[in-house]
């Protein structure tokens, strides 16, 4: 995979960057307001619950449950193309509660996108964090649990 | 009554719609504001207001210029590409109903071939906004978002391909009523919907809106001025904006109930504005880039309970002829997709009696622009 064929988070001027140095190192992290300890995902600079403006990034178990997924057919950006269908999840964490991402579920952390019959994944099944290298960075995928 | 009651759209404009139109999107802006105003009876030296998308390509002056409206002392843009359709006349009437300008002129002109029409299409490889929550995982298009968001609804509610079919089929319907639709003579049948290839499942190719180039243009003035004038008016009853709180734009996975979308804030505002209510509305225009978009309005703006939006559209419901026909002229799926402005157009042919799949009686025409965006709706109606 080139680097420059599929999108990647900007690590060189990013206010998330906390989070991808997570994925670097294992962890799947969330931010956390420091003050009253709320948890936003996606990330934002002041807790919309005590409008602190400290946040903390926290790591999560990395586990949780389906809560949506889709299958992407053509036409798509190239290097998409290439691997559709190909499916993307939305993932429910269990911890914290209610926090979701999107992502991809694979049979381990180097699988392709388009490896898993999509006909096979089901709302509400387990998955947890594995992180593939992506064009030199880490990316979260998910595996069944 | 709300602060918009004293206005009304006084004339509608619109282009030929087409795909690789020849003219340049500030072309057709002209050209559908030129004709609004024709249609009116104003002369463009009377414009003094102007509203518009920011996915316009081009400022206000190249159109003031060109058109040759007067000096304009109210001019303001709308974001959200899909929810704008309505702001931007709800934010033209606010102007004129507080004095700001007289006569106002709203519009949408956009080109299918237009870089600046199809936002996900435009590659920056390294992402540092939202799209590094979503994209970065190969969620790269509206369609995806929305599907994401629609095999959800499935899972909660049990609707199923059925009724998103029953959307595309009473649209491709009203289209086939409407000689100025892309998809006139196209008729589709549940078969050739059931066996169309997947864009993102849940969705398939018919699930989906047309890319349409076209102008289409609103003037808006006075309802004291409307009455000496030559069309029968729209009045602007109501008129809301909605983008409620904790939302995210297209990925709105992130809330606690991502299900419950920007309808139902706008359509809390709308009603309170309103003398009338769901039960009163004849005719409605439901912004439809995607077919679920239609189920998610029908329960957000008040016309089924949450979770009914699939089975209301049964039985031809949102046909012509049935309880409340709903996208009467085609819409985003088989007339054009403007961005939703022709559903403004058509929210007011109802109200002067002159759609081509005209609703008996329609005093009181519903025109919502995109859900899980943050968006707007107007209440049209009749002076009375």
């Amino acid at each position: 995979m080139s680097e420059s064929a599929f999108l990647l988070p900007d690590l060189d001027d990013n206010e998330a960057l906390a989070f991808w140095e997570g994925c670097a190192a294992g962890e799947l992290r969330v931010q956390r307001c420091v003050r009253c300890e709320w948890v936003a995902h996606p990330p934002r600079p002041m807790c919309p619950q005590c409008q602190s403006t400290a946040r903390e990034w926290i790591a999560t178990s990395g586990r949780g449950t389906i809560w949506s997924y889709v299958v992407a057919h053509p036409p798509l950006l190239a290097a998409y193309s290439a691997l559709a269908p190909y499916n993307v999840i939305v993932v429910e964490l269990d911890d914290p509660p209610a926090v979701r991402f999107v992502g991809n579920l694979v049979t381990s952390a180097d699988g392709e996108i388009n490896e898993i019959d999509p006909h096979s994944i089901a709302i509400g099944e387990p998955v947890r964090v594995a992180f593939a290298s992506i064009g030199g960075v880490a990316l979260p995928r998910w595996v069944r649990a | 009554m709300s602060a918009t009651s004293n206005t009304a759209i006084v004339g509608i404009g619109q282009t030929e719609f087409g795909k690789g139109l020849a003219a340049s999107e500030l072309s057709l802006a002209c050209q559908a504001i030129a004709l609004a105003l024709e249609d009116a009876g104003i002369a463009p030296g009377e414009v003094d207001g102007l509203a518009s998308f920011t996915l316009e390509p081009f400022r206000e002056v190249e159109v003031a210029r060109s058109v040759g409206l007067g000096d304009i002392t109210f001019f303001s843009q709308v974001g959200y590409g899909g929810g704008a359709a309505c702001g931007v006349v709800g934010q033209a009437a606010l102007a004129v109903a507080t004095g700001q300008c007289n006569v106002a002129v709203a519009w949408r002109a956009r080109k299918r071939s237009s870089a600046a029409s199809r936002p996900w299409a435009q590659v920056n490889s390294r992402i540092s906004d939202n799209g590094q929550w979503s994209r970065v995982f190969g969620l790269l298009r509206p369609v995806d978002e929305i599907a994401m968001l629609t095999r959800r609804y499935m899972y909660e509610y049990g609707a199923t391909r059925d009724h998103l079919a029953n959307v595309a089929i009473a649209a491709r319907k009203h289209a086939n009523r409407n000689p100025n639709a892309m998809m006139y003579d196209k008729p589709l049948s549940r078969e050739q919907y059931m066996d169309a290839r997947w864009i993102s499942e849940p969705l398939c190719l018919f699930d989906n809106c047309l890319e349409t180039d076209g102008g289409l243009a609103v003037v808006i003035t006075s309802v004291d001025r409307a009455r000496d004038l030559a069309q029968r008016p729209a009045v602007v009853h109501s008129f809301a904006q909605g983008l409620p709180r904790q939302h995210q734009t297209m990925t709105n996975f992130f809330t606690a109930d991502p299900l419950r979308g920007p309808a139902w804030a706008t359509a809390d505002k709308l009603w309170a504005n309103a003398d009338v209510g769901p039960a009163d509305v004849k005719v409605a225009q439901l912004y439809d880039a995607f077919s679920p978009l239609i189920i998610l309005s029908l329960e957000g703006y008040g016309f089924c309970a949450r979770g009914e939006g699939g089975p209301f559209t049964d039985d031809g419901a949102i046909e012509l002829g049935g309880r409340l026909p709903v996208n009467t002229a085609g819409a985003g799926m088989s007339e054009a997709y403007v961005h939703g402005f022709n559903l403004v157009l058509e929210g007011v042919r109802q109200i002067r009696g002159t759609s081509t799949a005209q609703v008996v009686g329609a005093d009181v025409s519903l025109v919502t622009s995109g859900e899980g965006v943050p968006t707007s709706a107007l209440v049209l109606t009749e002076d009375r």
